[in-house]
């Protein structure tokens, strides 16, 4: 579902952020990328995303070759994703709930349907009764829970998390992942970044589990 | 079908809230391009109504032809015959010294001068009309008769006419450049003001852009945005022409009645209503698309 094949990724007037890597990702998935600060996890995740492109080195998701897509497929390859952001990108002009809608209404999802799924989203993760509140009156680890409830509107088959417990205390880390497990076990492909390996991950699912460790840019055993 | 009317009406709605919650930002927006639209407008409906005034005069240039005061008969009735066989004339007139001092004479508003004289100063006359009235070819023909035996002036009648046809034309292009000018700033003022809302709402563009919104749905929230703008300011300027008519039509009406006419400006007409709302609407649209393109350029450069 997705392979790097030698992908190096070179920003601007720096060094390599991704040297060399190659690995495949199979649907239902349950990936840990890790390693240090600046060893090159966002960058890999955004390469996993679509949302940077390879400097050398083919990434396929999907078997689409990231590369040769036109601009305008982008927005299309990016909707296979359910991404969660380290800084949650909410929107602080509006609720809960139309925070939510967003993702439906680029997909073109309007009026009671939307309405459906984006309750049924904002239940899954515990929030169905601050719907109308606003992201700023939410703790961190509600608005955590928001932005999980935004990626999985639109039912992505891949849910990426960059650092998604790296603000939050122990049992609001645990209650995230728990989250995302939830969508591992029902065929999403769950690709997380973080610090280092959770410790706590459920004995059924260690079987599955994938890790990509990272130490300067580049893909350790 | 269902969703594509869908994903127009949602950003509609969007962009009609975020107007009704800024209202007077809005309505000072439509304001400023209603005024700069009005400018050309209200020159073009005076322009317009001036060309009816000289529409309405009698423009078929006629040449009349002067003869020296000592022309014998024989020379009168040569240049008589000369006329007839001209192949560039539809008829023509003679009009003698003494019935034109009869008629001069008769005539309530030149009594008074022929009493002062003591004797006829009138010329015989031909009163000429061409049948290519395009001024070329009666410029010719006055030249050509002014050099006839017995002529002392061949004069064309119409000048007056021309001046004023000239000086409309003038006036038109006048508009015109007038329109492109002000057609220019109005795009960059909507621009602008397109430039401004995407600033605030750079994170929400951002944020969309990243789960996959595509380049058109970020787009047309803000197309509708300055298409509303547009037909907004349109309509101001409509109002603005129309009250600047009936403004100057009263003291018009004054000044017609001391002339014994009827004239009166006109209001703009449909024609005109609707290229005025057209080319507001295609400013407004024009100007946000430029302004959310190279936003969105910027953006995707980060």
């Amino acid at each position: 579902m997705i392979k790097f094949d030698r992908v190096s990724k070179r920003y601007p007037g720096s060094f390599d952020a991704i040297k060399n890597t190659s690995f495949e990702i199979n649907q239902g998935d349950l990936v840990f990328v890790t390693g240090a600060s600046g060893a090159g996890k966002s960058t890999l995740l955004k390469l996993i995303a679509g949302l940077e492109r390879p400097t050398s080195g083919t990434v396929l998701i999907n078997n689409q070759n990231v590369s040769q897509l036109k601009a305008a497929a982008i927005p299309y390859l990016r909707r296979n994703f359910g991404l969660i952001f380290q800084d949650h990108k909410l929107l602080y002009d509006r609720n809960c709930f139309e925070n939510v809608a967003l993702s439906l209404h680029i997909n073109g999802i309007l009026g009671e349907e939307a309405a459906k799924r984006i309750r049924a989203a904002l239940d899954k993760v515990g929030l169905l009764s601050k719907e109308k509140s606003m992201p700023i009156t939410l703790s961190g680890g509600e608005q955590q829970r928001l932005a999980i409830a935004r990626a999985v509107v639109s039912r992505p088959s891949i849910l990426i998390a960059d650092e998604p417990t790296g603000n939050l205390d122990e049992d609001y880390a645990t209650d995230i992942l728990g989250f995302l497990y939830a969508f591992q076990q029902v065929g999403v492909t769950v690709i997380i970044a973080s610090h280092e390996l959770p410790h706590n991950i459920p004995d059924n699912m260690q079987n599955v589990v994938k890790v990509l460790h990272l130490q300067h840019g580049e893909l350790t055993a | 079908m269902n969703q594509w009317l869908n994903q127009h009406i949602q950003p509609l709605q969007m962009v009609l809230g975020r107007m009704h919650q800024n209202l007077l930002g809005t309505v000072l927006m439509c304001c400023v391009m209603g005024v700069t639209l009005s400018l050309p407008a209200i020159l073009f409906t005076i322009v317009d109504n001036l060309g009816q005034v000289a529409g309405g005069v009698e423009s078929k240039p006629q040449l009349s032809l002067f003869l020296k005061l000592d022309a014998s008969s024989s020379t009168k009735e040569a240049i008589g015959e000369q006329l007839k066989k001209h192949p560039d004339i539809a008829k023509y007139e003679f009009v003698s010294k003494e019935s034109a001092w009869e008629q001069m004479q008769q005539n309530a508003n030149t009594a008074d001068i022929s009493a002062s004289l003591n004797k006829n100063p009138l010329p015989d006359a031909y009163f000429v009309t061409p049948k290519d009235i395009k001024p070329k070819n009666v410029q010719r023909l006055q030249k050509e008769m002014q050099q006839w035996d017995g002529v002392e002036l061949a004069q064309v009648d119409s000048n007056w006419i021309k001046r004023l046809d000239t000086v409309l034309k003038l006036g038109k292009k006048a508009i015109f450049v007038l329109v492109a000018l002000l057609g220019f700033a109005l795009v960059a003022v909507i621009g602008n003001t397109i430039r401004l809302q995407i600033m605030t709402q750079l994170e929400e563009i951002e944020v969309s852009k990243l789960i996959g919104a595509t380049n058109q749905f970020i787009r047309r929230p803000f197309l509708y945005a300055g298409t509303l703008y547009g037909l907004g300011g349109g309509l101001a300027a409509w109002l603005i022409v129309l009250a600047v008519v009936q403004l100057f039509n009263t003291s018009v009406t004054e000044i017609a009645d001391l002339y014994a006419s009827q004239f009166r400006l006109s209001m703009p007409n449909a024609t005109i209503t609707i290229a005025m709302l057209l080319s507001a609407v295609a400013l407004g649209w024009l100007g946000s698309f430029v302004a959310v393109n190279r936003s969105l350029a910027k953006i995707e450069k980060l």
